[in-house]
């Protein structure tokens, strides 16, 4: 057994090598702990924070969310408006804003969550630091949050979904779903009620739903898994993308195919991208609230709660600024308004 | 038996000399000046300037709030860069370490939501982990596979297991206690209660790599895989048996992610292995084996953690971030091709001036010379 034995350098140096690292761990470990327990930053009366953290940065319904958001937060009297937020809508990629946040210090934080509970402890870290929650867009797990802003009611939305598509097809045939990613939590609840409607109500008896696909909110992977449904499903009569990244994508691939106005597309689109597509024929209605308003109405209800005016109790009103008042209902639910249809008619009236 | 072996340590009668034995940046110096200005070391400086640095500067850094998430961030690429670095030394990769984690945090929340004990859950959670990695070391110890393909193909195939193992869904309800122990902290210091499972961990493969005939083994299999074998170093028993820490340690990142953000999904970890390689890289471990340390490796990780968090902590957006690192993983790599590439031509330099007249015989008494210098 010869293996080769250290020199009396080598060691020395693997020994000094590891009292360095040891040392800087320390550092890093004590932080050169000078005082400073939980962030107490941007406090003060009168003085409000508020940070919203999207599911993911980039995308264009979250920016037009932000957008109302920015609006809202500056209507409302906050002095320091943040946007932070992680590049992949991954489970525990917004934990660490969420920290940075707790640290910071920030009153209000406005989260759309990408896991209803990997992001609970952090929230509850957060609202131990003296931060009021507010889940927009996509709910965390209830005790995580004092109130949810939801776009509308859940079931409507669902509704109005299969409503147009059983319209664009003549009410029977083959639909699928292309949905964003398979954990997302309002998408689900969405498709939950749209199978149940299919299921329950007799006017879509003949609709059957034969695929769920998942885009994962990626232009790419929805163009793909549209082109997929396509080739697996050749009776296939329409497809319900209740996301706006997988409806664009999905318009995108059916204008350039063979399948355009042969198989009906509807969901959730942001007008500004369905335009060309609606001009275009390959789509001939699409639903969606107006997400800015979304951000604008979940500000005010954070400056509601940071002011104290209301605790996210069942009953409580605050005034969201130009959209008049709000209640809030069971469970911390506030909800904005009921969904539009969007078709050639209309279309132009309309720019986010 | 009264010499050391000296096969690997440059020496006159080595004829390839230090170059060969890949340890540019040492030759000549020796002793203190030789620890002091090694690849690791100057990353461990790296580490504590940028640490003084955002502690110093950076509004909210200084103190045990930042400790906890700074670490509690880090610790599963902390902890898969261990085994890492030891794979990387030996010459090889393993690609499918985040896939591992997550499957192994996909399986965690199949066995908990079956109803099955926590002390199962953990003990068959680590065990596919350990599967997992004797499944990779079998292909490319075993069978001699290359392993950027083996690892690609079981990057693939472990993470579309876990999409078998538990689907869209994802499992919460881990028990209290557990989740809140992971999230922990020691006292007042801010430091994790996990950390010192890291630390023992980071001890285990330190201690491994750097003082073990085992070890020592690795570096030499990472310079050349057949002189390994003359010397009797059990080359595939060795890849083996990492590829199995790889998954294990693996497993552990995993079981530590699930619990930490108390939710068993199989996308957990994604991607991960790229930060890891990263910054392995970046923390001195040569991608073409033989060179690396543990310490070294340690300050890459924590090094782009603290960057990562000192971002975050200024609500400077994660594409920075991205740009960064990969700045910095570019420079870590060309910089020392130019030192080589500077040192070469001073060398050059001042043996053209004391032999201006060079000529063939010149350059065999410059060769000459060059050795003696080293020594």
């Amino acid at each position: 057994m010869e293996f080769i034995r250290p020199t009396k350098t080598r060691r020395t140096r693997r020994l000094f090598a590891f009292a360095a690292v040891a040392a800087s761990v320390a550092l890093v470990a004590s932080g050169c702990a000078s005082g400073n327990n939980a962030g107490t930053g941007a406090g003060g009366e009168g003085d409000l924070s508020i940070t919203f953290i999207p599911k993911q940065l980039n995308n264009p319904y979250t920016d037009v969310v932000l957008g109302g958001g920015k609006d809202g937060a500056t209507a409302a009297g906050f002095t320091g408006v943040e946007v932070v937020g992680p590049l992949e809508a991954s489970a525990s990629s917004q934990v660490s804003f969420i920290n940075a946040e707790t640290q910071a210090g920030t009153n209000v934080i406005v989260i759309a969550a990408n896991d209803p509970d990997a992001v609970g402890p952090a929230l509850e870290e957060a609202r131990a630091a003296g931060a009021k929650i507010v889940a927009f867009d996509s709910d965390t797990n209830p005790k995580y949050r004092d109130v949810f802003i939801s776009q509308v009611v859940a079931k409507d939305v669902a509704l109005i979904q299969v409503k147009l598509i059983s319209e664009q097809i003549g009410g029977s045939g083959e639909i699928a779903i292309l949905s964003a990613t398979a954990n997302a939590t309002n998408q689900n609840e969405w498709i939950k009620f749209i199978e149940d409607e299919l299921a329950s109500n007799p006017d879509y008896a003949n609709i059957t739903l034969v695929s769920k696909v998942y885009g994962d909110d990626d232009d790419t992977k929805s163009f793909q898994e549209a082109q997929g449904l396509m080739q697996a499903y050749p009776n296939l009569k329409g497809i319900i993308s209740p996301t706006t990244v997988g409806i664009a994508a999905t318009a995108r691939y059916l204008s350039t195919s063979n399948y355009k106005g042969k198989v009906a597309l509807t969901g959730l689109g942001l007008p500004n991208e369905m335009r060309p597509f609606v001009k275009d024929g390959t789509v001939t209605a699409f639903a969606l609230w107006d997400p800015a308003q979304l951000g604008y109405v979940a500000a005010f209800a954070g400056k509601a709660l940071a002011d104290g005016t209301i605790t996210g109790a069942e009953g409580d009103t605050f005034t969201a600024g130009d959209l008049g008042e709000r209640t809030v209902g069971t469970d911390g639910l506030v909800i904005v308004g009921p969904p539009t249809t969007f078709t050639a008619d209309n279309i132009d009236d309309y720019d986010f | 038996m009264s010499n050391p072996p000296t096969e690997l340590l440059p020496t006159a009668t080595n004829k390839s000399g230090v170059r060969a034995a890949g340890r540019p940046q040492a030759g000549g110096r020796t002793g203190v000046a030789r620890i002091l200005l090694s690849r690791d070391t100057v990353m461990i400086y790296a580490l504590v300037a940028f640490v003084t640095y955002a502690a110093l500067f950076i509004p909210r850094f200084a103190g045990p709030v930042s400790t906890g998430f700074l670490l509690l961030d880090v610790i599963p690429a902390l902890l898969i860069a261990l085994p890492m670095t030891l794979v990387i030394i030996t010459g090889e990769i393993d690609l499918s370490v985040a896939s591992i984690a997550g499957l192994t945090s996909a399986l965690m929340g199949v066995l908990w939501a079956a109803g099955l004990d926590i002390g199962v859950v953990l003990t068959l959670s680590l065990l596919a982990g350990v599967l997992a990695g004797a499944f990779n070391g079998l292909l490319v110890a075993v069978l001699g596979l290359p392993s950027l393909a083996v690892t690609i193909g079981t990057l693939a195939l472990f993470r579309g297991l876990a999409l078998v193992v538990i689907g869209d869904n994802a499992v919460a309800n881990f028990p209290p206690e557990l989740t809140s122990f992971f999230t922990s902290k020691l006292g007042g210091t801010g430091i994790p209660t996990v950390m010192i499972g890291v630390v023992i961990v980071a001890v285990f493969f330190g201690v491994l790599l750097h003082f073990t005939p085992f070890g020592r083994g690795l570096f030499a299999l990472g310079y050349s895989k057949e002189a390994a074998t003359f010397v009797g170093i059990k080359v595939m028993r060795a890849k083996f048996w990492l590829y199995v820490a790889s998954g294990s340690v693996s497993a552990l990142a995993g079981i530590y992610w699930t619990l930490r953000y108390s939710s068993a999904r199989s996308d957990n970890a994604s991607g991960l292995e790229l930060t890891v390689i990263a910054a392995v890289l970046l923390g001195g471990v040569s991608i073409f084996g033989g060179k690396g340390s543990i310490p070294g490796a340690i300050a890459g990780v924590l090094l782009i953690g603290t960057i990562n968090f000192t971002l975050r902590l200024n609500r400077i957006s994660d594409v920075v971030l991205i740009i960064v690192t990969g700045s910095l993983l570019i420079a870590s790599v060309v910089a020392p091709s130019i030192i080589e590439g500077i040192s070469k031509w001073r060398h050059t330099r001042r043996h053209r001036r004391q032999l201006p007249q060079a000529s063939a015989l010149g350059e065999t008494r410059a060769t000459a010379s060059g050795v003696q210098e080293r020594k």
